[in-house]
């Protein structure tokens, strides 16, 4: 698959010049997370004085909050990318451009996690000083963990943005809900046996549940099972060709249907 | 003069109607084709095709001697569109978005097709400033700019001065005609002004109901159906109900 590094580099170039030229856009990507893991950084702390089960390891919830969020971020900025054009009523000359499908997802992926890491390294290093927990406590298994966790955002994220391709503005709703109805199955503040026996079955569909069950297994045992780290990986892989599909098969329908005039305008 | 757009038996339906039915028209190198109808007569549903935004029913596109379809993504390089209903993104400097679509466009020598776009359609004042606080003859130069950032063989324009005053409108129809002649580009002008039709192009299609109902020189279509010019043309073929159905 030919793919075109300047021009790849011209959509994030795009995005780029959005965030960087607007200071309440900075803020906006910083503000949330950091609302977010402060807040859980107080649970975390009332949880590891008054819980048995965390007292070994005051950092599980703010981690696991800090992984989470960074799903999130990676979900949502990638919709939020694509729907910036919808806004600003740009969709046209972004599919009349000569750029690929693939060259496309390319340049949001990367974009979308600059997006991601913009709003939460801040709040990260928040975490040390305010509540005496490091996210780096996971060691290099943070960077397998974090990269699940980025795979399975940006396929969300494809996923979306494929509907929205397909079905036109009227999906975005559907973009801002997606991880709140994802959330319950990925088992992230509890271990997967909390959740009946049929959600099990999702959950473990999902690669969510394998990093967050490791996380908390690394924190509190100091074990890994390598297997789960690999197990998450290979789900992620699934799913993201079955997403990156998805959105070729919404771009040819698109086509079809006339979707792709009725948002350019 | 050779064709640089050929489309032939070009259909579009959707589930319960047919937008295109069948036309077929070419555009030669170095000309500017007039599309008239009322609307809903398939005009943007033709433009859509032609810009690769969809994908026809049946027929075929040709642009540059290559196949739509087959050619998608070469051809998208040497096309271009400009109209007042799609934007640049609002946020960005101008400068900045003619940089963005010269990378999207892979132009070498970006700088360069700046400084020339920005001498010829005067935007030396406005490279700098935010692209959504322009007045609409301000943006619709821009557009402008980022249509020709390409070098386009073949440019692709929806009412291209709507909303503009009389002299900004002259200003942008000298400057295609201008421009055209200097690079031998071939132009579809889709357009409800007719004096801007006339004024523009050599040959004329109107379309209505998906068809194309007539065809030929400003003057001759004038000729042929006797009226004082090409608005009463327009007219009586648009008011006539039953004719092309």
């Amino acid at each position: 698959m030919k793919m075109n590094l300047i021009r790849i580099y011209g959509l994030f170039l795009r995005h780029f010049y959005l965030i960087t030229k607007s200071f309440p856009r900075i803020l906006d990507l910083i503000y949330w997370p950091t609302i977010q893991i402060t807040l859980w950084g107080f649970i975390s702390n009332f949880f590891a004085t008054y819980s048995t089960y965390y007292n070994n390891a005051v950092g599980i919830i703010l981690t696991c909050a800090i992984l989470y969020d960074f799903l999130f971020r990676t979900s949502i900025g990638f919709n939020m990318l694509f729907l910036e054009e919808i806004w600003s009523r740009n969709f046209t000359n972004l599919f009349i451009s000569p750029m690929r499908i693939s060259e496309i997802i390319a340049s949001l992926v990367g974009t979308a996690l600059i997006r991601a890491l913009i709003g939460l390294v801040p709040a990260i290093l928040l975490t040390s000083p305010l509540f005496g927990i490091s996210i780096l406590n996971l060691g290099i298994n943070l960077f397998f963990l974090f990269l699940s966790l980025y795979l399975f955002g940006i396929t969300l994220g494809i996923l979306v943005s494929a509907g929205l391709l397909r079905f036109g503005p009227s999906f975005e709703n559907i973009a801002w809900s997606t991880m709140f109805l994802i959330a319950p199955f990925g088992c992230i503040y509890y271990p997967i046996d909390i959740l009946p026996d049929f959600f099990q079955q999702i959950a473990y569909s999902m690669p969510l549940v394998y990093v967050f069950e490791e996380a908390r297994r690394i924190l509190i045992d100091q074990t890994v099972i390598t297997e789960n780290i690999y197990k998450a990986f290979i789900i992620n892989i699934v799913y993201l060709t079955a997403a990156i599909s998805l959105f070729y098969y919404s771009f040819h329908q698109a086509r079809k249907k006339g979707t792709l005039i009725n948002i350019g305008e | 003069m050779t064709n640089l757009v050929e489309v032939k038996n070009l259909k579009k339906n959707y589930s319960s109607k047919e937008a295109v039915k069948n036309i077929s028209f070419n555009i030669k190198e170095n000309e500017i084709l007039g599309l008239l109808g009322p609307n809903g007569s398939g005009k943007t549903t033709t433009i859509g095709m032609l810009l690769g935004l969809l994908k026809p029913s049946a027929g075929e596109i040709k642009i540059d001697n290559m196949n739509f379809e087959k050619n998608r993504i070469d051809i998208l390089s040497k096309i271009n569109f400009i109209s007042p209903y799609i934007e640049l993104p609002k946020k960005l400097t101008v400068k900045q978005n003619l940089t963005v679509y010269g990378k999207l466009y892979n132009i070498k020598n970006l700088n360069e097709r700046i400084d020339y776009l920005t001498e010829k359609l005067r935007l030396e004042e406005l490279l700098s400033r935010i692209t959504g606080e322009l007045s609409s003859g301000q943006k619709n130069r821009a557009s402008l700019a980022k249509a020709l950032i390409n070098k386009p063989k073949v440019l692709f324009l929806d009412e291209p001065t709507a909303s503009l005053d009389p002299e900004i409108g002259d200003f942008v129809r000298s400057f295609l005609e201008t421009y055209k002649q200097e690079n031998k580009i071939s132009i579809l002008l889709a357009s409800h002004n007719m004096n801007e039709v006339n004024r523009l192009c050599k040959s004329v299609l109107m379309m209505k109901n998906g068809i194309i109902i007539d065809e030929g020189t400003p003057e001759s279509l004038i000729d042929k159906h006797g009226r004082k010019n090409l608005e009463e043309v327009f007219l009586k073929l648009s008011r006539n109900e039953n004719e092309f159905n």
